[in-house]
């Protein structure tokens, strides 16, 4: 069956959307929902920069069909700070990148942030050697070495 | 212009196939999509107009034990393949060929069915499955059967499913006794291309000193996934040791064809690393049987 729309949860926020031709889920969250946070990097399958959760897990968004999300729970870089009275709080894991100074141009940030935060949402204590494979979303200034 | 027009997700395996005869055409089946979509994108595909998304399939996203077999569904990503206990203990050479596959986002959503309905005779997961004897469960209109693994491939890119009604349902592996182990170990380009130079994958069964039998996988080592069953003939009843390897990988040589490709490696480099490759690869097997 053809199927005319898809329900999503992004952020904690339902969407019902058209469904439409060819779509990403990154041109979804961009253009459609204005979550611009998520990057479009390569769009190739190889930097990791719009790497976002769906379901829990890290997947790249370049490369997922957004017609694939439906029924399913997304969280994208703009999901992980918090409103305390209207007030913004960064998550711990955004927090520690400003106080590091962990980031140059910022591009690949969000891919970097996702993918730290879906290790530690798995494994707050992960061993070193999972760093090394989970945190390699490409960073062409080389600030991720901090 | 848009790369698809229309995405289908069938919940059945006979829904699928109703999809793939009845979809406007052409109509095109999609597993994770993290090779197909780049070939798409990129222009390297024909045309599609129908995508059907094969990951909503239950019977097809399973991993389960049967009598004498593990059942590994097409649709199982490869991140899951990777955690499953029934597969660490019976299928090392896959497990250790899914570990070296991509990066953590491409394997939540990879699958095997995908790296095998590719046909290249160089996939990680395939080569794997070559030496795990694996048979392929092929669904058409017909109904389900069991085809040998190697039957699946053609030539570079092209598989014997037919495109217009069949769907790769899942893998059937036996299970591994504690006499018989396997392996895996490739050699990579550092960066830049998704394929290995050279890739081996072997399984062995041991009784004590002596080789029972064998099974030999190396890619890229022909235009389809390459067993060498001659290797294997010279090994299957002798006593191990490591003048024999020599004598097989003679054998492996002859037998394989390993070519130069342009991005990877020349063909003397790839016959002068499958010395070191095959010899690895086999002792780490035959080192893991009774562990």
């Amino acid at each position: 069956m053809k199927k005319k729309t898809i329900t999503l949860t992004v952020n904690n926020q339902s969407y019902t959307l058209p469904i439409k031709p060819g779509e990403t889920l990154a041109s979804l969250l961009r253009e459609r929902l204005h979550l611009t946070g998520t990057k479009i990097g390569c769009e190739e399958a190889e930097c990791g920069a719009c790497t976002v959760l769906v379901n829990d897990e890290p997947v790249l968004s370049c490369v997922y069909p957004a017609a694939r999300a439906d029924g399913k729970t997304v969280v994208t870089v703009e999901g992980l700070a918090t409103y305390v009275h209207h007030v913004m709080k960064l998550h711990p894991i955004q927090e520690a990148f400003v106080e590091h100074g962990a980031v140059q141009c910022g591009f690949c940030i969000p891919g970097q942030i996702m993918t730290a935060f879906a290790l530690l949402k798995r494994n707050p204590t992960p061993p070193r050697k999972k760093f090394d494979l989970h945190l390699k979303t490409l960073c062409v200034v080389v600030a991720v070495t901090r | 212009m848009n790369l698809w027009q229309e995405y289908r997700q069938p919940t059945s395996i006979s829904k699928a196939i109703e999809d793939l005869t009845n979809a406007p055409a052409p109509a095109v089946l999609i597993a994770g999509g993290t090779d197909l979509l780049l070939d798409m994108k990129q222009g390297r595909h024909t045309p599609v107009h129908t995508l059907i998304d094969l990951t909503g399939i239950p019977e097809l996203n399973l991993i389960e034990r049967k009598i004498d077999s593990l059942f590994i569904g097409a649709c199982v990503p490869i991140s899951q393949i990777i955690a499953n206990p029934l597969l660490e203990k019976n299928a090392q050479a896959l497990l250790e060929a899914c570990n070296l596959i991509a990066g953590p986002q491409v394997r939540n959503v990879a699958t095997l069915g995908g790296n095998v309905a590719h046909a290249l005779p160089a996939a990680d997961g395939t080569i794997a499955l070559v030496s795990l004897d694996a048979t392929a469960e092929i669904a058409s209109p017909n109904g389900v059967r069991q085809m040998p693994f190697l039957n699946l491939f053609l030539g570079p890119g092209k598989s014997a499913i037919d495109r217009s009604k069949e769907i790769i349902v899942g893998f059937n592996i036996p299970i591994t006794k504690s006499n018989q182990a396997s392996a895996f170990k490739r050699l990579m380009r550092p960066q830049g291309v998704a394929l290995p130079i050279l890739n081996c994958a072997v399984w062995v069964e041991r009784e004590e000193n002596r080789i029972e039998d064998s099974r030999i996988a190396v890619g890229p080592g022909g235009p389809t996934p390459f067993r060498a069953t001659n290797a294997e003939n010279i090994l299957r009843g002798l006593i191990y040791d490591d003048i024999l390897l020599d004598q097989t990988l003679k054998a492996l040589l002859e037998q394989g064809s390993f070519r130069t490709s342009p991005r990877r490696a020349t063909s003397e480099y790839r016959k002068h690393i499958l010395s070191g490759l095959f010899r690895d690869t086999f002792n780490e097997a035959w080192s893991r049987t009774f562990s």
